[in-house]
């Protein structure tokens, strides 16, 4: 084996790069800093399109069921979407609003049809056929005497539950 | 002053004469300041023609004999930038009326329609060139991929190509709420509760509580949690100016790139098959080029054109410049044909209490909304992601040559493409015949988890028939290319039957009816 007669180039292995000129580590600096900038300043306004308040109404709201309302019939309050019930257990409240793609289902003699993909729920708003992942959900209502109640659209409860009157 | 002097100053015109002469000579100087080549009659003006125009200097000054030809591109590209230009003005119009505010905007709509002279007219042209320009761009994306046009150095224009067919769907999908009558209310409420379908999965894992990408979604899309004035002032606000302002963007590149890409693909042989020019044609240069395009000394190396030579080119003006015109004044015809007898829908105003029965979207959404009808996680968002990523990887996958530039080009070809079709109708035809006769699992095990019938659907089936039928061909023909234009043909089929069945074949409840004559009254 000959040796290179000239003096080779020291070569650096790989694990020790040649130490970086200050004018670059300044530049590199500089770039990475205006990056962070950037993406920090980005992070903060992602947060713009979700308002700290969101202009929906009140979920709550207070019903008073006609004392005609016979058992298994929906009473379904204006501008709600929301269907009470007074049966002989007790009075409880099932959303209308469809868990497939929130269209709002008519109460039936048999339970709850959607008009936009043919779900079926049973009277109890659990899931019968169509596309529909989850069952209605009941929700919380408060009885405040009388024919007056208090329904929370916000909260639901377990299926089942009354409030007997 | 001397004579001589005297003299020619007594010979120069006066003052009034020059104005009097300079005054005749205005529409002529006004127009050579206007157009500075002159008349393109010579090949040499007919090229500062192009290149002198801002309008025009997008064109190639030379354009080749197979970019010419009808059958190459039917004109589809500059269909869609047509129609993208009424709507552009139409839009600007009905701007002037339009108020984005709930209840109100269905009252401003109603007074373009019934109040403001050739109101109804405008928006009708808007709407029927919005159909248009969906159909021409999903048919420009066709001929793109059956001319295997997509293929080395026009990849990512293939990609900036995807961007902006969900650009104009995004346009479409936020121009139909506008309106806030019952369809556009009901079809948005459906499409918010897609992006928040995710929860579908997440609820089924019971990890919606730490993981609600699906309610992220639909919040930042409508701003609250129901469709209500927040939803209309981000969706006109998307249809009027951020969208639009992507939409030119995009095709900014998407054009320039045409340029760079050296102008539409055609096949390898192509001049041979043109044969010999007609004598009609301007003289075409068969010289080899004698001049290199270097960067200008700025960088090293050659554009990506050089090589080709100018032969068998001819002027862009007036020859391509004739066609686009044409295909421009043809786009505009028949959006005013369709504008003067159909008018543009409006039902009655918004109820958010009482759904349309059936509530459908936009029918180039019906083809997803019967997808949708089986799962709404896989119907909207996992299938419609699955075909954005086969459709992205085509040019990457397919590195072939046989067969670009011509139509069904590629191993298999037309024989391929043709079975490919009838399995592709069959298989999507069977399958919705099956569920609309017998139902679906559930109807079948009330009990069944959600997540089988999220992942075990209609839709996802189709996808997997439509997958193995795919890498059948591949294998057969030994060619990615024809898995694609497999796949590509099966996709195609099923889009266009679902959307029909979307359309035509489904009444009330999403029930089935072989007509609407049959629909219930309800």
């Amino acid at each position: 084996m000959t040796t290179d007669p000239k003096p080779a180039q020291p070569s650096r292995s790989r694990l020790e790069p040649e130490p970086m000129p200050r004018r670059d580590f300044l530049g590199l600096a500089a770039w990475w800093s205006a990056a962070a900038a950037l993406l920090f300043a980005f992070l903060g306004a992602a947060r713009l399109p979700k308002a700290a308040v969101l202009p929906s109404p009140s979920k709550r709201f207070r019903v008073r069921l006609p004392g005609s309302l016979d058992s298994g019939q929906a009473f379904v309050p204006a501008g709600r979407s929301v269907a009470v019930f007074k049966e002989p257990a007790g009075v409880y409240a099932i959303s209308t609003v469809c868990t497939h793609l929130g269209c709002i289902v008519k109460a039936t003699e048999k339970g709850f049809d959607c008009p936009c993909h043919g779900s079926k729920f049973n009277k109890d708003g659990s899931v019968v056929r169509g596309p529909a992942p989850k069952g209605l959900p009941w929700l919380a209502v408060k009885h405040l005497g009388g024919d007056n109640f208090l329904i929370d659209e916000g909260k639901t409860v377990a299926a089942g539950t009354t409030v007997v009157v | 002053m001397n004579q001589v002097a005297e003299k020619r100053y007594r010979e120069q015109p006066s003052a009034q004469e020059r104005f009097l002469a300079d005054l005749k000579a205005l529409p002529r100087r006004f127009r050579e300041t206007m157009f500075r080549s002159g008349a393109p009659r010579s090949d040499r003006t007919r090229s500062t023609f192009v290149f002198g125009n801002v309008f025009l200097h997008l064109h190639p000054v030379r354009t080749h004999r197979w970019s010419l030809r009808w059958s190459t591109t039917w004109g589809l590209g500059i269909a869609a930038i047509s129609s993208f230009f009424v709507l552009l003005v139409t839009g600007v119009l009905l701007m002037f009326y339009y108020k984005p505010y709930p209840d109100v905007a269905y009252l401003s709509i109603k007074d373009i329609h019934f109040v403001v002279p050739t109101g109804r007219f405008i928006r009708n042209v808007h709407r029927w060139s919005a159909n248009l320009m969906v159909v021409v761009v999903l048919l420009h994306m066709m001929r793109v991929f059956y001319t295997a046009a997509y293929r080395v150095r026009r990849e990512f224009n293939w990609i900036i190509g995807m961007g902006l067919l969900a650009v104009t769907l995004g346009l479409s999908f936020t121009g139909y709420l506008l309106p806030w009558d019952q369809l556009a209310y009901w079809a948005i409420t459906i499409g918010a509760n897609i992006a928040q379908s995710p929860r579908e999965v997440t609820d089924a894992l019971g990890i919606t509580q730490w993981f609600d990408i699906g309610g992220v979604q639909k919040l930042i899309l409508l701003g609250s949690e129901e469709v209500g004035e927040e939803a209309l002032i981000r969706f006109y606000l998307f249809h009027v100016m951020i969208l639009p302002l992507v939409l030119v963007t995009l095709v900014a590149v998407h054009f320039w790139r045409i340029r760079k890409d050296g102008g539409l693909t055609r096949p390898a042989d192509a001049d041979r098959r043109l044969g010999p020019p007609s004598q009609e044609t301007y003289p075409i240069f068969t010289e080899a080029p004698q001049k290199t395009y270097s960067l200008a000394a700025i960088v090293k190396g050659k554009t990506a054109i050089v090589g080709d030579g100018p032969e068998h080119t001819v002027p862009s003006m007036p020859h391509l410049m004739v066609g686009e015109a044409a295909v421009f004044m043809l786009t505009i015809a028949i959006s005013l044909l369709l504008a003067i007898f159909l008018d543009a829908p409006l039902k009655e105003l918004a109820n958010p209490a009482v759904p349309e029965n059936p509530a459908k979207a936009p029918w180039y959404f019906l083809g997803l909304q019967e997808l949708v009808s089986h799962s709404a996680f896989m119907g909207g968002i996992g299938i419609p992601s699955i075909v954005l990523i086969g459709l992205g990887l085509i040019p990457y996958l397919d590195r072939e040559s046989v067969g670009t530039g011509a139509w069904f080009g590629g191993p298999g070809g037309r024989i391929l493409v043709l079975r490919a079709a009838v399995f592709g109708l069959l298989s999507v035809v069977i399958m919705e015949a099956l569920v609309i006769r017998f139902g679906w699992i559930r109807q079948w095990w009330p009990g069944v988890p959600q997540l089988i019938i999220t992942l075990l659907n209609p839709g996802t089936l189709l996808t997997v028939f439509y997958a193995a039928y795919s890498l059948a061909c591949l294998r057969k023909y030994n060619s990615t290319r024809a898995g694609a234009l497999a796949l590509f043909t099966c996709f195609v089929c099923g889009f266009v039957v679902l959307t029909v069945i979307g359309t035509y074949f489904r009444g009330p409840n999403w029930d089935f009816y072989w007509s609407p004559s049959q629909w219930p009254g309800h």
